[in-house]
C-alpha cells in the first residue's frame, strides 16, 4: 500500500555512487590477528572493564559492562586471549587515543554457551536489564545505547515506530544489502521492537534508490502478522535523519529540545533491529557488523566484519586501496571523518569507509566572501539561515548564533555543499558550538566562584562581629563601674544592635511563601546576611558618633 | 583533518556571476538594435574602469587581486552601470560613475560579499544627482530618430562630443517615454495624445519595451539556472502593477497602466538584475517578498509623484538601508519550533 510521504525544507542531491558496493552479496571477512576493541563505540558512559590482560576469553564473553543509564557493554567479537588494556588510536574525528582492549585471536571462533532470551515472557524490568547486557547500539552511524530506546513500555505505547532503511548518504549500501539479503530477520526484529513498545504503527522507510532492497522488505513485511507499512521516500539527502525520517513519513515534527518519545516516536536503523532480533532469538550478543568499503578501492562491496578488525585488514579484502589514495574516510562523504590511520578497528558505527583520492573528493578551492546568496538556506533540512548563523560564529557573537538556533543543526552539510564560495560552513558552526559550551561552563564556574566568595565574605564579617560582641562584653565585665563615654558608647551600641534586631524581626509582607523549601532557604539566607551587615554598619555609625561626641 | 562535506556540486561565485552576464546578453542585443551600437562602448568603457579600479583597491587593500578580478563582480557592477546610463553621455560620465561603484560603493566598504549598496545604483544615484542634465540626454530609437550616427560618429560624441557635420542633439536624441508622460501630464496634455506620440510603443517606450522584454527573457534564464529565485521579480513587478494598475483604474486620463510601467525606463532591469543583488538584499523569503515589492511602490510613488522620471534606483538604495531590519524579522520557522 502507498503511504503519504511529507516534506520537509531542502535538501541536497549529492551524486549517489552507491552501485559500485551493490555489485556483490555480503561477503564475510575472516578472523584477523588481532582485534583492538576500544570500550567506547557509544554515545554514553565508558563501560566498566570486567576482564584484565592474560585472560583467555570466548565469542561474546562480557569484556565491559554498561555503566550508568546510557551506556552499553563490550563484548568479544571472537575467542583468544587479551594481550592488553591500553590506550589506542581509535576512529574518532579528534584523532585521539582511548582505552581499548586489544585481543589476541586464537582462530577457533569458539562462542560462549548462550541461548534465547524467552523474551516473550520475561518480566519487563528483567527484560530491560537482559538488553542493558546486549551492547546493542545503534547501527545507524549514531551509536546510542538501544537499550535506553528499547524499554519495554509500561502505559500506554508508542504511536509510530519507525524503521530506519533510508540510507541517504553516497557510497553508503549496508543496510542496502543487509535488507536485500535479511530482510525476514529485519522484520522479525521490528516485530520484537513494536511488542516491547507497543507500537501503533510500524513504517520502514526506505529512499526510492533502493528497489530490490524496498521489494524484499515488502515481501518480509507481508509474511509478518504484524501490520508494517513500508514508506519509499524520495531520495534526498538527508532524508535519513531520524527527524527527517518521521517528518517524513508521519508529518510530525520532533519539537526542537525534546526527545522523539515526547510525541509518541521512535525511530530504529534496520541493522540495528537485526541485531535486536539475534540477541533475544538465539542470546547472540553483537560481535560483528556489516561494512560498505568502497571509494578509490579495488573491489568495492560490503563485508561483514568482526568489531575490532583492522580498517587495513578490511582495505586488503577489498582488493587494497589505489596507488593515489590520500586517506580513509569513515562515514559518508556529507558527514563522515578522515580516520588517523589505516590500522584503527572497526568499531560498532563504523557503516562506511571509503578510501579517499583527490579525483574523488577535490581539495575545496579557497573560501571566496559569502555573496548572501541563501542557497544554503534553501538547501537546509532544518530551515536555519546557515549565513545568518555563519556570520554571527565568524564575528564571535555567540548570543545571536544562539538566538538564531545554532544548536538545531544537525551539521550534515547541505549548506557547505552548496555553497558557491566554498565556505567550510559546517566547521564554523561546530565551532561556535564549543565556544558557546565552553563559555557556558566558564559562566557557571563563575557563578558558583562568586557565591563561595560571597559566603566567605559574610562569614568573615559575621565572625568579626562576634569577636566585637565578645569583647565588648569582656570590657563591660572586667570594668564594671567604667567611665560614662564607656557607658555612653555602650550604650549607642546596644541601641543600635536593637535597631537592627527589630528591623530584622520587623514582619514585613513577603512573596516568597509559594516558592519551593530550597529557594526560600536562599532568600532566607540572603535575608539574614544583609541583617548582618546593616546590624555591622549600625555599630560602625555608634562608634562614630561617639568619637563625634 | 576534518573538512565533511567532502564532495560539493555548487557553482563557483565566478560561474554564477558569467551566467548573469550572459543573461544580459538578450538585453544588450536589443538595445544595439533599438538604440544603435553606443551602449557597447559604454560597456566597454565601464568593464575596463571596473577591472582597474577593482585590481588598484585590491592592490591597496593587500587583497589577493587575481581571485577577486575573477570572480566577474566588478564586471557584472559595470555592465549594470552602463546598462543604466545615457549611451551617448561623455566617456567621463561613465568612468566617474564607474569609479564610485567600485571604490566607493563596493571596495572602501570592503569589497565582494561587504557592500551594504547596491554598488551599481550608487554610481547611478551620484551621477543623477551631480550631473543631472547629462542623465537625461538619452538616444532616441532609432526607428524615430531624425538622423542616425555610426559606430565612429558615436565614438567620435562619446569621446570628443563632436556630432557629423549638419545633425543637431535634437535629432539624435529624446525625452524618455517616462519623463515626457511626467511632463506632459504636468501641461495638462491628455493621456491620450500622449502615448500616440511616435515615441511610445505597443504598451512602453518604442525600443524600450523590446529591450525590456529581453531584459525579462534573460532574468527567466536566471530563474530557471536557480541563480536568483522568484521572490524579488514577482514582488516587485507584482507590486508596481499594482500601484499603477489601481491608480489607472482610478483615473486613466492621469495615469498610466502597469504595463506601461512594466515595459518602461528601468523596470525589468531591476527586476531580475538589480534588486536581486543577494548582497545588498535581504537573504529569507519573505524578506525578499517585502523588500521588493516596497521597491515597487516607491519606483512607482517616485514616477508619478517625485522629481526624476524613474524612480528604480533610490529605491533600491533606500530599501538597501532596511535589509537587516527586514532580515531580523522575517526569519523563517525553524524545524521543530512552534508555528
Amino acid at each position: 500500500m502507498l503511504s503519504k510521504i511529507f516534506k520537509f525544507n531542502g535538501g541536497v542531491h549529492p551524486p549517489e555512487n552507491k552501485l559500485e558496493s551493490t555489485g556483490r552479496p555480503i561477503q564475510k571477512l575472516g578472523i584477523p590477528d588481532q582485534l583492538v576493541l576500544p570500550l567506547r563505540q557509544h554515545i554514553g558512559n565508558l563501560p566498566k572493564l570486567r576482564v584484565q590482560a592474560g585472560d583467555h576469553v570466548l565469542k561474546g564473553q562480557l569484556l565491559a559492562e554498561a555503566e550508568g543509564t546510557i551506556s552499553a557493554a563490550v563484548h568479544a567479537p571472537t575467542s583468544g586471549t587479551i594481550v592488553s588494556i591500553e590506550e589506542q588510536l581509535i576512529p574518532h574525528p579528534s584523532g585521539l587515543p582511548d582505552v581499548s582492549i586489544t585481543l589476541k585471536t586464537d582462530g577457533q571462533d569458539q562462542w560462549l554457551p548462550h541461548q534465547a532470551i524467552d523474551w516473550q515472557q520475561l518480566a519487563p524490568a528483567d527484560l530491560a536489564k537482559s538488553l542493558r547486557e546486549s551492547g546493542i547500539v545503534g547501527l545507524g552511524g549514531a551509536a546510542f545505547p538501544t537499550q535506553v530506546k528499547l524499554r519495554p513500555a509500561s502505559g500506554p505505547g508508542l504511536k509510530y515506530l519507525i524503521v530506519n532503511g533510508a540510507e541517504c548518504e553516497p557510497y553508503i549500501t549496508c543496510d542496502d544489502l543487509l535488507m536485500r539479503e535479511r530482510a525476514d530477520e529485519i522484520v522479525k526484529g521490528i516485530e520484537i521492537a513494536q511488542h516491547l513498545l507497543k507500537a501503533e504503527n510500524c513504517i520502514v522507510g526506505i529512499e526510492d534508490n533502493k528497489p530490490e532492497a524496498e521489494r524484499a522488505m515488502r515481501e518480509a513485511c507481508a509474511k509478518s502478522s504484524l501490520k508494517i507499512t513500508v514508506a519509499v521516500v524520495p531520495t534526498l539527502y538527508p532524508s535519513g535523519d531520524a527527524r527527517r525520517l518521521t517528518a517524513l513519513v508521519t508529518g510530525i515534527e520532533v519539537p526542537s529540545g525534546k526527545r522523539s518519545t515526547d510525541v509518541g516516536v521512535q525511530v530504529f536503523n534496520v541493522a540495528t533491529l537485526l541485531s535486536v532480533y539475534r540477541y533475544l532469538t538465539f542470546g547472540e550478543t553483537t560481535t560483528s557488523r556489516i561494512v560498505t568499503v568502497t571509494g578509490n578501492v579495488r573491489n568495492p562491496g560490503n563485508y561483514e566484519v568482526l568489531l575490532g578488525t583492522p580498517v587495513e585488514f578490511l582495505l586488503e579484502a577489498a582488493g587494497g586501496a589505489l596507488s593515489d589514495t590520500n586517506g580513509l574516510i569513515m562515514g559518508g562523504p556529507m558527514m563522515g571523518f578522515q580516520l588517523p590511520a589505516a590500522k584503527v578497528p572497526v568499531i560498532k558505527a563504523t557503516n562506511c569507509i571509503i578510501a579517499s583520492a583527490p579525483r574523488l573528493f577535490p581539495e575545496p578551492p579557497p573560501a571566496m566572501p559569502c555573496i548572501r546568496c541563501a542557497r544554503c538556506a534553501d538547501a537546509c533540512p532544518v530551515s536555519l539561515q546557515p549565513q545568518e548563523l555563519y556570520w554571527f560564529s565568524r564575528a564571535k557573537n555567540l548570543e545571536k548564533a544562539r538566538d538564531y538556533q545554532l544548536f538545531d543543526c544537525i551539521e550534515c552539510g547541505c549548506c557547505s555543499y552548496v555553497c558557491p564560495s566554498d565556505i567550510p560552513l559546517v566547521q564554523y558552526y561546530r565551532f561556535a558550538k564549543s565556544e558557546i559550551i565552553a563559555q557556558d561552563k566558564a559562566k557557571e564556574a563563575a557563578n558558583l566562584a562568586r557565591e563561595r566568595n560571597e559566603f566567605r565574605l559574610s562569614r568573615i564579617e559575621r565572625e568579626k562581629q562576634e569577636r566585637a560582641a565578645k569583647h565588648a562584653q569582656k570590657a563591660a565585665g572586667a570594668k564594671a563601674d567604667a567611665a560614662p563615654a564607656d557607658d555612653a558608647k555602650k550604650a549607642a551600641i546596644q541601641a543600635a544592635m536593637a535597631r537592627a534586631q527589630a528591623q530584622k524581626t520587623e514582619v514585613t509582607p513577603q512573596n516568597t511563601e509559594n516558592l519551593s523549601p530550597k529557594v526560600q532557604a536562599e532568600i532566607a539566607e540572603a535575608d539574614a546576611r544583609r541583617a548582618e551587615a546593616e546590624g555591622a554598619s549600625a555599630v560602625d555609625a555608634a562608634n562614630q558618633e561617639q568619637q563625634e561626641g | 583533518m576534518d573538512r565533511s562535506p567532502y564532495v560539493t556540486e555548487s557553482p563557483s561565485v565566478s560561474v554564477i556571476m558569467l551566467k548573469v552576464m550572459l543573461a544580459l546578453v538578450p538585453g544588450i542585443v536589443a538595445y544595439v538594435w533599438m538604440f544603435g551600437s553606443g551602449v557597447l562602448i559604454s560597456l566597454a568603457l565601464a568593464s575596463v574602469t571596473a577591472l582597474v579600479a577593482e585590481a588598484a583597491m585590491l592592490k591597496v587593500r593587500s587583497r589577493p587581486v587575481m581571485p577577486f578580478l575573477l570572480d566577474g563582480s566588478a564586471m557584472v557592477t559595470a555592465w549594470l552601470l552602463a546598462l543604466a546610463l545615457p549611451p551617448l553621455a561623455p566617456w567621463w560620465l561613465i568612468v566617474v560613475g564607474t569609479l564610485f561603484a567600485i571604490v566607493v560603493a563596493k571596495q572602501l566598504y570592503g569589497g565582494l560579499g561587504y557592500n551594504p549598496f547596491n554598488p551599481a545604483m550608487v554610481g547611478y544615484a551620484v551621477l543623477l544627482i551631480s550631473f543631472p542634465v547629462l542623465m537625461t540626454q538619452w538616444p532616441a530609437p532609432l526607428a524615430i530618430a531624425g538622423a542616425k550616427l555610426s559606430f565612429m560618429d558615436q565614438w567620435n560624441y562619446i569621446f570628443n562630443r563632436v556630432l557629423p557635420g549638419g545633425i543637431g542633439l535634437d535629432a539624435i536624441s529624446s525625452a524618455t517615454p517616462l519623463d515626457t508622460l511626467k511632463t506632459q501630464l504636468r501641461l495638462q496634455h491628455s493621456m491620450e495624445s500622449i502615448t500616440s506620440a511616435p515615441l511610445f510603443g505597443q504598451f512602453g517606450g518604442k525600443g524600450g519595451e523590446v529591450v525590456a522584454g529581453a531584459y525579462l527573457l534573460g532574468g527567466l534564464y536566471m530563474w530557471q539556472q536557480r541563480i536568483i529565485t522568484w521572490h524579488i521579480p514577482v514582488a516587485f513587478l507584482g507590486a508596481l502593477a499594482l500601484m499603477s494598475g489601481v491608480a489607472h483604474v482610478v483615473n486613466p486620463e492621469h495615469y498610466a497602466g502597469p504595463l506601461f510601467h512594466l515595459f518602461s525606463g528601468a523596470s525589468m532591469l531591476c527586476a531580475f538584475f538589480i534588486a536581486t543583488d543577494p548582497i545588498s538584499g535581504p537573504t529569507t523569503p519573505r524578506g525578499k517578498l517585502i523588500f521588493a515589492a516596497a521597491i515597487g511602490v516607491l519606483t512607482w510613488l517616485v514616477r508619478v509623484y517625485g522629481g526624476y522620471p524613474d524612480g528604480v534606483a533610490f529605491a533600491v538604495l533606500l530599501l538597501n538601508i532596511c535589509v537587516p531590519l527586514i532580515d531580523a524579522n522575517t526569519q523563517p520557522r525553524v524545524f521543530g519550533h512552534p508555528k
